[in-house]
């Protein structure tokens, strides 16, 4: 019935559903408080396991996945069940196999094998964790505790505690003596293949003490705290329940001596699988933490803001993004489309063509809500970019001996995936730039009298068209002195006067590092320049404040998305431009006063005390029958970043949101121009890259008031 | 009308994997992600076979099974849990609960269509 599926068509959906798995397990992995850890917790991060495996397992050729997975999961399994304590070190190689396998699964999504070596390393790493039991020798140390607190179980229904059978298994006689008999077992004609699965159950159910096979019955002496009538439901999914026969008895001493050839050494071990988990819960701190963790010790561990989401189980379909970019572009056509026809229907007389152009409107409004709607798809959380930072911070603060809290904010807020994707590498600079050079050690904090554990805060929300994203943190800030040096000395144009905010913008030259000491972690000297370059790309900019003793402050503003765009249309000469509507400040018409002209022929116009560099459209385009008067035509006053500029353009058009298409893919990339995008009327507008221009004019006028004087 | 059979399993390979199995031997298949889901879906549409994982988030498949026996149209409903997890309590479980199968992953597809179709057969169709 069955016809020869090909399991290939689901490798994706395994893929992309691992990935996410492999995410929340390192969140839930962080969140883990490894003193008392919460069983819910602890269950999903085994769940995620278990589905990665069983999903790997299934399909047969992800080998190494399934089998690392499969370590994992069983280590896993014991702590949630108590019969191994957490540990600080567990934590960490549990994150290490987590980057392991997800350098596995990003090797079998390119059709590679992953790399052989790591993969043998880790499961030695797992499998020396599973055979040293919980707690190496200092829990051997603590038996007597064994007896004391009860051991958390996963599931609600009374749980058999196994490991109270281990030592047993020494010694039958202290069990009976304390009427804790071992329960005798006895099946009836059960074939060997059976036999092996029965006793494997018996395993599961408890500590197999002794097994006896002879003409053709089986009999197995268990301890187990589980009722006859459980161990019945057991082996009654393999044999029938006539052939067996449960009893309490000891079993007999040979064969008790069988399973349990090291008796001392089993002892030992398995008083070592006790002892901590008994010990854990009374004896919190000190003692269960073994001195391996010691610099993840020294870390707080890094703890999200929010609790852990509860829309985890939200139902949602997986689309490929090509197609949501496909469904975005039909859309921004059917705009352009009904644009079109808008311009047409405004041409006709309102009486005669009443319906025509009510439904041109009804058109306009639900093309409108289309477009937003699936503007919508292609949003993302900021979580996704923020959920990596706790496992970042808990490395970088263990590896440097910092106390670092990090606290998230706005984790909701939404940006298009595209720059989601783009913003990640920036933000972990800048991040990274903080914990190394921004947040001291604790010894030096508490010097400066303040708290030894440093705060880090990244935040996200929105603000008009846009999403402000900051770093900050609340470490030795900025030194200007430094800076200033630093920036003398690299033969920058500084001066003793500059106000702050200029002496911060220096750290964004090329090359610019002031860390007194280069770390591994960051201040290599390539940085700030590529994060601002970076964040400029996206069509963003970046703002730094800073206050000496108290942290600094990062701030990055990006559009919401990049595929539409609020935009004023303008016309210079035959030519139509757009210019991003959320530079413009405000437009006037210059008068003659207002209009200076100095060094060649560059021009300022004075607008409110202020001298704005004139820049002219026409001649920076080089558009040819432009109003060559400044007191004919109209300026656009721009804002990029920290600078002002005065565009000049012949008359203002509109304005509209525009869907922007790319020109290096259409065509190439021209100096000055972002992107272009299609009119009502079917020609094609260029979209004017403000920062471009500010940078191009800023290269001009360094020091405009130097220049002026 | 084929037969209809409910897989719940919070893995979305696994449930799709189950799915396109099932369906491409002939059968009308219902997915959940959890019990909870299952739960919903066998109350709106009348389902023949429950193919279940045993350990899913929000509701496990034990309260899943539990949750269909009280209801007397699905008191003697074939079920059969596929899942990783093997121990022993959770086994005598699902046997008290009068499960009919208990499939360890990872799946053989061939063995799922014939249990499936062995408890098909077996039950009455309505």
């Amino acid at each position: 019935m069955s016809s020869g599926l090909d399991l290939s068509q689901f490798y994706e959906t395994f893929f992309d559903e691992a990935d996410e798995l492999l995410a929340q397990m390192e969140q839930l992995l962080l969140e883990l408080d490894v003193q008392a850890p919460d069983i819910e917790q602890l269950n999903a991060i085994f769940r995620a396991a278990h589905s990665i495996k069983g999903g790997a397992a299934t399909f047969g050729c992800f080998q190494k996945l399934a089998e690392t997975t499969h370590l994992l999961e069983n280590l896993l399994d014991a702590i949630r069940r108590g019969e191994m304590a957490l540990r600080v070190d567990m934590v960490d190689t549990f994150l290490e196999t987590k980057d392991v396998l997800k350098s596995q699964l990003d090797a079998y999504r390119a059709s590679e094998e992953p790399d052989d070596a790591v993969y043998e390393r880790i499961c030695a790493v797992l499998r020396q964790l599973a055979e040293e039991g919980p707690g190496g020798e200092h829990a051997a140390a603590a038996p007597a505790a064994a007896a004391a607190a009860p051991v958390p179980t996963p599931e609600p229904e009374p749980q058999p505690e196994p490991v109270v059978a281990a030592p047993v298994a020494a010694e039958p006689a202290t069990a009976a003596a304390s009427g804790d008999l071992p329960t005798r077992v006895h099946i009836r004609k059960v074939s060997e293949k059976d036999a092996a699965s029965l006793l494997e159950e018996m395993g599961n159910l408890g500590h197999v003490l002794a097994s006896d096979r002879s003409g053709g019955a089986l009999t197995v002496w268990v301890q187990t705290s589980c009722s006859a009538d459980d161990i019945e439901a057991v082996c009654c999914f393999i044999i029938d329940a006539d052939q067996l026969q449960i009893t309490r008895e000891a079993p007999p001493a040979q064969a008790a001596a069988a399973p349990a050839e090291n008796s001392i050494e089993q002892f030992e071990q398995a008083a070592a699988t006790f002892a901590p988990q008994a010990a854990a819960p009374t004896a919190p701190a000190a003692p269960a933490a073994p001195a391996a963790s010691a610099p993840a010790a020294a870390s707080r561990p890094a703890r999200a803001q929010q609790a852990p989401a509860a829309d985890k189980e939200s139902t949602s379909i997986r689309v490929g993004v090509e197609k949501v970019d496909q469904i975005i572009n039909l859309v921004g056509e059917l705009v352009i489309t009904q644009a079109m026809l808008a311009q047409t229907a405004s041409t006709l007389d309102p009486v005669l063509h009443d319906r025509l152009l009510n439904g041109m409107e009804q058109l306009e409004r639900n093309a409108r809500d289309l477009q937003e709607s699936v503007m919508s798809i292609r949003m993302m959380p900021m979580d996704y970019v923020f959920s990596r930072f706790p496992r970042l911070v808990r490395d970088i603060a263990g590896k440097m001996g910092k106390q670092i809290e990090l606290q998230t904010y706005g984790r909701a807020t939404e940006l298009d995936k595209s720059l989601i994707e783009r913003i990640i590498d920036p933000l972990t600079h800048l991040v990274r730039n903080s914990l190394d050079h921004g947040i001291e050690t604790p010894e030096k904090r508490v010097a400066a009298g303040k708290d030894p554990v440093g705060q880090l805060v990244l935040s996200a929300q929105h603000n008009g068209g846009h999403i402000v994203i900051e770093v900050s943190d609340d470490g030795g800030g900025l030194s200007r002195e430094r800076i200033l040096k630093k920036a003398l000395s690299q033969g920058m144009a500084v001066n003793e006067n500059m106000p702050d905010e200029e002496v911060w913008q220096l750290i964004f030259a090329p090359g610019f590092s002031t860390a007194e000491q280069i770390t591994d972690i960051s201040g290599r000297g390539v940085g700030m320049d590529v994060v601002r370059r970076n964040i400029q790309d996206m069509g963003g900019h970046v703002q730094l404040s800073s206050v000496p003793g108290q942290g600094t402050t990062t701030r990055i503003i990006l559009p919401l998305t990049l595929a539409i765009l609020d935009g004023m249309s303008v016309r210079v000469g035959e030519e139509t431009f757009i210019l991003p509507l959320n530079h413009v400040t405000e437009s006037l018409q210059p008068v003659e006063d207002q209009l200076y002209t100095v060094a060649g022929n560059e021009r300022v116009m004075h607008v409110r005390g202020e001298y704005l560099p004139l820049v002219e459209m026409h001649r920076v385009f080089s558009v040819g029958g432009a109003q060559q008067d400044p007191t004919q035509a109209i300026v656009v006053i721009m804002q990029a970043e920290d600078r002002r500029f005065a565009l000049l353009v012949d008359h203002l058009v509109g304005q509209h949101q525009v869907v922007v298409k790319n020109l290096e893919a259409n065509y190439r990339k021209v100096p000055g121009i972002s992107a272009a995008t299609i009119l009502g009327d079917g020609s094609v507008a260029l979209i004017v890259d403000v920062f471009a221009l500010a940078r191009a004019n800023r290269e001009k006028w360094a020091q405009p008031e130097a220049i002026l004087n | 009308m084929p037969p209809t059979i409910l897989v719940a399993d919070d893995s979305t390979t696994m449930r799709m994997i189950v799915k396109s199995v099932l369906s491409e031997a002939g059968w009308q298949v219902l997915a959940a992600s959890n019990g909870k889901e299952a739960l919903d879906l066998a109350q709106t549409s009348p389902v023949d076979l429950v193919v279940s994982d045993w350990n899913m988030p929000v509701m496990g498949g034990r309260d899943l099974i539990e949750g269909l026996r009280r209801q007397p149209q699905y008191e003697d409903l074939p079920v059969l849990v596929l899942t990783t997890e093997e121990d022993a309590i959770s086994k005598s479980a699902a046997r008290d609960l009068g499960v009919n199968g208990w499939l360890n992953k990872p799946l053989d597809p061939e063995v799922l269509v014939e249990l499936a179709a062995e408890l098909l057969g077996a039950a009455p169709q309505g």
